[in-house]
């Protein structure tokens, strides 16, 4: 449970909030600079004010106005916000004003009968219907009470008028009046003990009514005596709780403990107040003196944060909200930054976001609530004010086509959606991080935010959402850009968008990059890959990747989306079948018993290979990055002086087969002609079943296997397999000299050959042995980019997830005779770094995923296989449920 | 005796039954652009603008409140969550809050005195008043955290429109529901006040509080706690929790605001949390179970459903909580209780 609530005996109500009450405080309202107000009263809170007295009484000032706008702004301050407000005023028209901007229940201060009954009643029952407790001063039509029997009657009589109306006698507070002691004035001696013995006789008389009473008046004789002053509001408070008094306006830091204070003091201020000796005003006004001048303890000591580190600061500033400090603390960063040859755009990336991140993780832990996130955001905002033009000066040394935004962002609450907080954060985030956000608002229908992310030419579209409804617009608004051919990301937020749906309903409507940001302290780390050359294709590429992961593995936690299999078989992919590919130029096996490792050298796609050392980023640009670069740069040195060896060495060999059949489609099976096949000097067919999706597509998207790619009226298919051999004794070299760095190395080398020179024997099938592409000319780029016409899906992945096809294939290419490769019994391939697959020369080939299969294809599968279903279930598992 | 001390005299009988959710019944009919629209002749589309059917397809709106007393509801709510000027703006129908209002206060008032009459069992009609989509409490504009949309009078006028509709219509209560902000549920009770000074008589208030974040606040950052403190002066004949969470999660907050609040306690929470994709797939045996828990534990007078529930859910937890006894309304001592966003409770 987090529910907090508090009580207490005694209530400090903070008075620094008063422009009656201090200096500072007047002086910073009348200068409008409210930001400095708000932290004011965070001090007065964080202090101990259990409640805090906000008063706007300046001739100087519209007090409406200066009393809505202040409340209004601490409203947005969650620190503050979470203790109730004394609005104070002696205007009823100022506190209606606030009552009507205070949420919670608040108390006002004052009504009284100053104007006669009927004013008093009419002021109380308005408090009633607006939800206030209220403070009554003793004050009537003949004046304000200074004796302890006016003060009684007056409260009485109030008392039973509130009553009478209806009003909680438990929301009623009477302030009795603490004036002035030790003034030299004789009257006045008495004020300090009328009070008490006042607030003792209200107490009884009024059940369950409550006194108050303004503290900084007592000691009002020793303005500037700061010592003097603590101590009697502190002596004060000592003889008033127990008499009955149940909270003054005090300044909350400001009272010192009773033990603590020095004794001479502490007694001279007693006889005052209580009025023992005759000359207790005197002796005090002696006493004071010796005091005069004296700083109180550190008053104005820095707070304990204060004094941290610097990139600690900037992270409370975020997580707590508070901007008081943090353009200097921005620039102690940045300077700091800059002293060690950083960039200021680095304070954003690095401690800026990292106390965003923190923020964002205490948000979605319940940690934090909204509004201190909004607030946060504002303080990011300032700090990146800050530091915008230092990042502009930068700029200007740049080339130009370098200075620009970092991106343009359309943001928008979708059709039928109200709800734009998040968003809204969301672009604050994001501007603050300079991205342009182009922010369209709430309730956009789709043809709007299309028409403006191409009018602004935008980098990128922001979807929110909070209303379940959302979710499908979402989905209308990814299916109509995919309509409209575009392909610029498409980024999802809002309270019930999730990685899931956006895996299963949106991602699968559009091409572009769909990516879901789970919230606002993320949308800046998404765009900045999004944008980025050297990141944002292993991004995108990771994020659809899991996605797909998602789609496959809930894909079976919604059954009512699969179609039947006669269904799906009926929306096949109808590929144009006239465009097939002409029968092969070298039909039958090749085999290639030692490629040349130097010739595949050129085809290694790099990327991967860091990536397995977990650098991520693509290559080349890896090796200039700021924060891997060097280390990428290192290992790639490593590895190609591995590479000169191997190939000067001749370590390792690159075997491979690839085979081309006349086949037809056969429903979801691909049957290959006999006449190709000797089996134990047999001839016969051999069947290729493959897998159709299931999950029910939207608009006029197929239901694909891989056979829809093959022509049943006759056709062609190829298969192919590579594997690098002769890995094993330099292994065992570097392990015999505990050599892991170069044992790794090696291996990630020989998957690189192997997946190397699957690429290269694709190529070499496309130009020369099938040679349907003969003039194809593709850099390594475009190759890993499979730019190509054909793919080369292989058993075990997506699009023909069935890893036991691979024994079928070994058969057809004799594999284990010609490239020397085998399968263990669960069809994994031997040496690991080895590449198998089919050939689909169809220019409409593509991949895809079969993801998950209803239980009547499972059936057709095992059949069409001739194996039981509990075989094939095995070996569909993860297709299953 | 008046709609306050019927409603409370059947509350001492047993745990009565609110109903359930409008949206997903709606939904579930697949209306189209025709049904909504009518031949009011509108400007704008008004495909979604649910409440708007008390004119275009009253026969809608008395079937789904057929089957939630059919299911056994006692109290039963008007379709007009968002039948108030502001939210009918976006659908061009601000002219028609009035019509809707009444109209819809029809419909329930003519199915609660048709149902009463026939087994004598005391039937209520609570006339719904969403929050609207403006806060008094938070800045739209992050850069300028002072900056409101509305301003409490505004909003004020706004909820008395559509309150005095309600009540022209037969409603006996105001249900002021989904309350995400504290200070538009107070612009909602001095509306209600209002109306009682002008009606000279009294207009018995539900409140319910939605929360929207785990630590169990609403969006003004509201605990339950200060909440109750913060409203406590509408004397409201019920409050409690609607939407929010699914049961399960409500169920802390429900206990903390048994304990406190002097007053019925009403709860209607979602059906469950929704799935990854948007929809409420609890079932209604799970919903009742969950809730059961509550009147087990005497902690609720009053429970219903509400996003994603059905008439099916309405009756599950009619059925799981038939036997079990109501709430007894506490009488905590008389001590001044205030709230910022939390509450403070100052000592007798």
């Amino acid at each position: 449970m987090n529910q907090q609530s508090s009580s207490a005996r005694f209530i400090n109500i903070g008075e620094r909030t008063n422009v009656t009450g201090s200096a500072r405080f007047k002086k910073l309202i009348l200068a409008d600079d409210y930001t400095t107000a708000i932290e004011v009263a965070r001090q007065q809170v964080e202090n101990g004010a259990q409640v805090i007295d906000v008063n706007m009484d300046e001739g100087l000032l519209d007090a409406v106005h200066a009393m809505t706008t202040f409340l209004k702004l601490i409203a947005a301050e969650p620190d503050i916000a979470r203790v109730p407000v004394m609005i104070d005023s002696s205007k009823f028209e100022v506190i209606e004003a606030g009552l009507k901007c205070v949420s919670g229940k608040p108390i006002v201060n004052s009504i009284s009968m100053k104007e006669g009954e009927e004013p008093f009643l009419e002021q109380a029952r308005k408090c009633m219907a607006y939800g206030a407790a209220v403070v009554v001063m003793a004050f009537d039509e003949v004046g304000q009470a200074d004796t302890k029997d006016r003060k009684v009657e007056i409260c009485k009589r109030a008392y039973d008028l509130l009553v009478a109306e209806g009003f909680p006698a438990e929301d009623i507070i009477f302030d009795p009046n603490i004036f002035a002691v030790a003034t030299g004035i004789e009257e006045h001696n008495r004020y300090g003990l009328d009070f008490l013995e006042a607030v003792r006789e209200i107490k009884q008389q009024c059940p369950h009514a409550k006194t108050s009473g303004g503290l900084s008046n007592l000691s009002f004789s020793f303005r500037g005596n700061e010592t003097v002053r603590r101590a009697m509001h502190s002596v004060f408070l000592y003889h008033a709780i127990p008499a009955g008094l149940d909270m003054a306006i005090v300044n909350a830091g400001q009272l010192d403990v009773y033990d603590q204070i020095d004794p001479e003091l502490r007694e001279a201020c007693e006889d005052v107040i209580l009025m023992r000796r005759d000359d207790a005003t005197e002796r005090l006004i002696d006493l004071a003196e010796s005091y005069k001048g004296k700083s109180v303890a550190d008053e104005k000591a820095a707070e304990e944060w204060r004094g941290w580190d610097v990139r600690k600061r900037l992270e409370h500033a975020l997580v707590k909200g508070i901007d008081a400090h943090i353009v200097d603390d921005t620039e102690e960063m940045r300077s700091a930054t800059a002293d060690k040859g950083g960039r200021p755009i680095e304070v954003i990336e690095g401690p800026l976001m990292d106390g965003m991140n923190v923020v964002g993780d205490l948000f979605g832990s319940g940690k934090m609530f909204l509004p201190q996130v909004v607030k946060s955001a504002r303080v990011m905002k300032k700090a990146v004010a800050h530091l915008i033009p230092f990042i502009e000066a930068e700029k200007d040394l740049l080339p130009e086509a370098e200075r620009k935004s970092k991106g343009k962002v359309i943001m928008a609450t979708v059709k039928g959606d109200v709800h734009d907080i998040g968003k809204n954060i969301v672009g604050v985030v994001l501007q603050c991080n300079g991205y342009d956000v182009i922010d369209l608002g709430v309730m956009v229908p789709w043809p709007k935010i299309l028409e403006a992310a191409n009018e602004n030419d935008a980098d990128m579209i922001g979807l929110s959402g909070l209303i379940t409804p959302s979710l499908d617009e979402m989905v209308t608004v990814a299916e109509e850009m995919q309509r409209s051919e575009m392909t610029m990301p498409l980024l999802i937020g809002g309270a019930t968008t999730s990685k899931v749906h956006t895996a299963l309903k949106i991602d699968p409507n559009y091409e572009g990059p769909v990516i879901h940001v789970l919230d606002a302290s993320r949308a800046v780390g998404v765009a900045s890959k999004l944008l980025s050359d050297t990141q944002r294709d292993e991004f995108v590429g990771d994020t659809a990747g899991e996605y797909e992961k998602v789609r496959q593995a809930r894909a079976g936690k919604t059954p009512s989306v699969l179609l039947s299999l006669q269904d799906a078989r009926a929306n096949y992919y109808d590929a144009y079948l006239s465009d097939k590919p002409a029968p092969p130029l070298q039909p039958g096996v090749h085999t290639f018993d030692d490629w040349d490792l130097a010739d595949l050298r050129a085809y290694i796609d790099w990327t991967p290979f860091f990536r397995a050392w977990e650098l991520h980023g693509n290559y080349p640009a890896i090796l200039t990055d700021e924060v891997v670069g060097e280390t990428a740069s290192q290992l790639f040195d490593d590895a190609n002086a591995m590479l000169d060896k191997i190939i000067e060495e001749k370590w390792l060999t690159a075997r491979g087969v690839a085979g081309f059949w006349p086949c037809a489609r056969d429903g979801d099976d691909v049957t290959i002609h006999q006449e190709f096949i000797r089996k134990g000097g047999r001839e016969e067919h051999v069947v290729l079943p493959f897998l159709r999706q299931q999950v029910k597509k939207s608009r006029d998207r197929a239901n694909m296997c891989l056979a829809d790619f093959i022509d049943p009226d006759g056709d062609w298919i190829g298969g192919f397999a590579v594997g690098i051999h002769g890995i094993e004794p330099h292994i065992a070299r570097f392990q015999a000299d505990k050599d892991d760095y170069s044992d790794i190395l090696l291996k990630a080398l020989a998957d690189r050959f192997a997946e190397a020179f699957a690429e290269r024997l694709h190529q070499h099938t496309r130009t020369d042995l099938w040679g349907y592409a003969p003039g194809e000319q593709l850099t390594n780029e475009a190759l890993i980019k499979e730019e190509y016409r054909g793919i080369r899906p292989a058993p075990g992945y997506p699009a023909c997830p069935d890893h036991s096809l691979k024994p079928i294939l070994f058969e057809l290419l004799e594999a284990e005779k010609n490239v020397g490769l085998t399968l263990t019994e669960s069809f994994a391939m031997w040496p690991t770094a080895a590449v198998s697959g089919f050939y689909f020369g169809h220019p409409e080939a593509q991949y895809f995923g079969v993801a998950r299969i209803g239980s009547d294809q499972l059936e057709d599968y095992a059949k069409r296989r001739g194996v039981d279903v509990a075989t094939a279930e095995r070996w569909l598992r993860p297709n299953l449920d | 005796m008046n709609a306050r001390e019927k409603l409370n005299e059947a509350a001492k009988e047993r745990v009565l039954i609110f109903d359930g959710a409008f949206g997903t019944q709606i939904q579930n009919r697949k209306l189209t652009e025709e049904d909504y629209a009518g031949d009011l002749g509108l400007k704008a589309d008004q495909k979604g603008n649910n409440d708007i059917l008390a004119l275009t397809r009253p026969d809608v709106i008395e079937d789904i409140t057929r089957s939630y007393l059919d299911s056994g509801s006692d109290v039963i709510s008007t379709n007009t969550f968002s039948a108030n000027r502001i939210s009918q703006a976006d659908y061009a129908a601000e002219d028609q809050v009035e019509a809707i209002n009444i109209a819809s206060g029809r419909i329930a008032r003519g199915l609660a005195d048709e149902y009463e009459s026939k087994d004598g069992r005391p039937r209520f009609v609570a006339g719904a008043i969403g929050p609207t989509n403006k806060t008094l409490s938070l800045s739209p504009d992050v850069e300028d955290p002072g900056y409101r949309e509305i301003d409490f009078d505004e909003l004020t006028a706004v909820y008395y429109e559509q309150a005095a509709a309600l009540i022209e219509g037969g409603c006996d209560f105001i249900l002021i529901e989904t309350v995400f902000d504290t200070l538009n549920a107070k612009a909602g009770i001095m509306a209600v006040k209002q109306l009682e000074a002008a009606l000279g008589r009294d207009i018995p208030v539900m409140i319910s509080m939605t929360l929207t974040d785990l630590s169990g606040r609403n969006l003004s950052g509201h605990t339950v706690e200060a909440f109750w403190y913060a409203v406590r002066h509408a004397n409201p004949v019920t409050i409690g929790l609607n939407c929010s969470f699914g049961a399960d999660q409500l169920r802390p907050h429900v206990q903390s605001l048994s304990g406190i609040a002097d007053t019925l306690l009403m709860a209607y929470p979602n059906a469950g949390l929704p799935n990854e994709l948007g929809e409420y797939d609890e079932m209604p045996e799970t919903t009742a179970a969950l809730v059961r828990q509550w009147a087990e534990n005497g902690q609720a007078n009053i429970l219903g459903g509400c996003c994603g529930s059905s008439p099916a859910h309405i009756q599950a937890i009619a059925d799981a909580v038939k036997d079990l006894p109501p709430r007894t309304v506490p009488s905590p001592e008389p001590a001044m209780r205030l709230s910022g966003l939390e509450a403070f409770v100052v000592a007798a």
